[in-house]
């Protein structure tokens, strides 16, 4: 595939103003991972209510949360993020059915840890309260310290633990 | 004063701008190339800084255009939401992150992205990250003290650091020319098929960018806080000649409280302390700071209303007018002589001995009629104030 990307600093100049736009309409930034645990306290509660409210994890979801956990902000700007890139990807002809992955490794291999890696990440998520988009990048525009120490953990660590990793992408 | 959720944009209108800003967000990342896990796991060996580029230019564009919008006034960063800091959690929560960023290739945001124009493997990462949650919250229990500990709430990194702010946006944008100079060399090393090799390195439009953007940061240095900025303005002697404090007398207040004028409006800017031992019926107690958010902006700028600050003897609540003038608040006049003078003239009126000269009797027949029902008014209010107040609807965030 050689389709070409736009310009990253244009691209960030961009992401920037959407994210400022975000901030200065409904006082929030951006965010990803509270969609994901929307889906999964939806599913609880329609599988095993009782299960909601035995759970810490689960009550304080609900507390801090009213309505349905679908109807929620982060779930809609989420769907606009998957309207989003299929907008984009059919614009700019990158729409395809593969797995992306190193040369090295087998296509199943990549599938089972992306899975691996997307529940890591999801779970971590959980404890810094937001993930690359919710505590990183949107707790730095409002210069949150919360922001800075877990962008800090993330890449501090994907540095320190990518070298034994290699053969995933190298 | 933005920001618009809650009062001007509801709660349901709010997620329709939640779906517009997410399809402006979905398309930026995929037009950056954050639907390639390649791509995004290039940042850690070197062969592609994409990643890094368009983060560290959204982030210091946002922070800078945030701090920019509070400084002008246009945006109230009292009502924003800051990420709160758990100090242990966060970190710990960011290490198991990276951990999955280098295994996965994604982050949750550029998963979807990726998801939506046919990569399996993002679907995947989708997927794991909703078995993840689910596994976190079973195994809750085991970690539920961890959880909340290390909460410090809405800290800012450059107090964290005892910094200012514009030193801190400053160094922060120094730092992110720097690391685009370095990586990019380390880039052109690595990977001689990079688009970074593609043209002259450092081309002119490189040094042109890498100017603007320090130019930037010296504006963001010498930014100073609105706050102190606005208070020292208001002090000069040529803003005072040009807004002239309005007075208004204790009897006018009075009279004008006992005939329940609906068009007054009381700001009481004394501390909450002596605003319990005496406050006068309809009045509002807020802070000097009070009148910069927008949380007070309502009862500023409501039309047809007489805004009257009130505060212990007429000498901050001058301060208070003037800075109410600049913020563009019509109508304000200020107590003069303060709570203390409406006390002792009307609340503790005591008639003098001698024979009243005849311009002064109609006002001490008044003034010794309000002493009582003045008091008899404030009291009334102080049992009423005791009625518990609805909560403040706070703006949400994070995941």
């Amino acid at each position: 595939m050689t389709t070409k990307y736009m310009n990253p600093y244009l691209a960030g100049v961009l992401l920037g103003l959407v994210l400022l736009v975000t901030i200065f309409i409904t006082g929030r930034g951006l965010g990803a991972s509270g969609a994901l645990k929307s889906v999964v306290v939806e599913s609880v509660s329609a599988v095993a209510p009782s299960h909601l409210s035995s759970s810490g994890f689960y009550k304080d979801y609900t507390t801090e949360h009213s309505g349905s956990p679908l109807k929620q902000w982060l779930v809609f700007e989420v769907l606009g993020v998957a309207i989003g890139a299929f907008l984009s990807g059919t614009a700019s002809r990158r729409l395809t059915w593969v797995t992306e992955k190193g040369p090295r490794i087998r296509g199943t291999t990549r599938i089972a840890f992306a899975f691996l890696g997307g529940a890591l990440f999801a779970a971590g998520a959980q404890f810094a309260r937001g993930c690359t988009s919710g505590a990183a990048l949107s707790g730095m525009a409002v210069l949150s310290t919360g922001g800075f120490l877990t962008m800090m953990a993330i890449f501090g660590t994907g540095y320190a633990v990518a070298y034994f990793f290699r053969k995933l992408w190298l | 004063m933005a920001p618009f959720v809650p009062d001007i944009i509801s709660d349901e209108l709010n997620l329709i701008v939640a779906l517009i800003m997410g399809i402006c967000f979905g398309i930026v990342l995929e037009q950056a190339g954050f639907s390639s896990s390649r791509k995004l796991a290039g940042v850690f060996y070197g062969y592609d800084f994409t990643v890094l580029r368009v983060f560290f230019t959204a982030g210091i564009t946002a922070a800078l255009g945030v701090v920019v919008l509070g400084f002008a006034g246009l945006l109230d960063l009292e009502a924003i939401y800051i990420n709160p800091t758990f100090l242990g959690p966060g970190i710990v929560g960011g290490c198991i992150m990276g951990v999955g960023f280098v295994l996965g290739g994604y982050c949750p945001g550029t998963s979807v992205c990726a998801a939506a124009i046919g990569k399996k493997d993002a679907l995947a990462f989708v997927f794991g990250g909703i078995i993840g949650v689910f596994v976190f919250g079973e195994l809750f229990p085991l970690y539920d003290a961890f959880y909340v500990s290390g909460s410090f709430g809405p800290l800012r990194v450059f107090s964290s650091l005892g910094l200012s702010q514009g030193v801190f946006l400053a160094g922060l944008v120094v730092v992110a020319v720097v690391a685009f100079m370095v990586t990019t060399k380390i880039e052109r090393k690595v990977n001689p098929a990079s688009d970074a090799n593609g043209r002259g390195w450092p081309s002119g439009r490189h040094v042109a960018a890498a100017t603007g953007l320090l130019v930037l940061a010296g504006v963001a240095l010498f930014l100073p806080d609105r706050r102190s900025y606005l208070k020292a303005e208001v002090m000069s002697a040529v803003f005072q000649r040009d807004h002239p404090v309005r007075e208004i007398t204790a009897d006018e207040l009075a009279f004008r409280i006992l005939d329940k004028d609906p068009t007054l409006v009381i700001l009481d800017i004394r501390g909450s302390e002596d605003y319990k031992k005496l406050a006068l019926p309809g009045s509002v107690n807020l802070t000097l700071d009070g009148l910069f958010g927008k949380d007070n902006a309502a009862l500023l700028t409501v039309r047809h209303r007489e805004r009257v600050i009130v505060d212990k003897d007429g000498t901050a609540a001058d301060t208070a007018a003037l800075l109410a003038a600049r913020l563009g608040y019509e109508n304000v006049r200020v107590l003069q002589g303060g709570i203390s003078s409406l006390d002792s003239l009307i609340l503790r009126f005591k008639r003098p001995d001698a024979v009243p000269p005849a311009d002064l009797a109609d006002t001490y027949r008044f003034r010794e009629k309000a002493s009582v029902q003045l008091a008899k008014m404030i009291e009334e209010n102080r049992t009423a104030a005791n009625k518990p107040k609805a909560a403040v609807k706070k703006i949400q965030g994070g995941c």
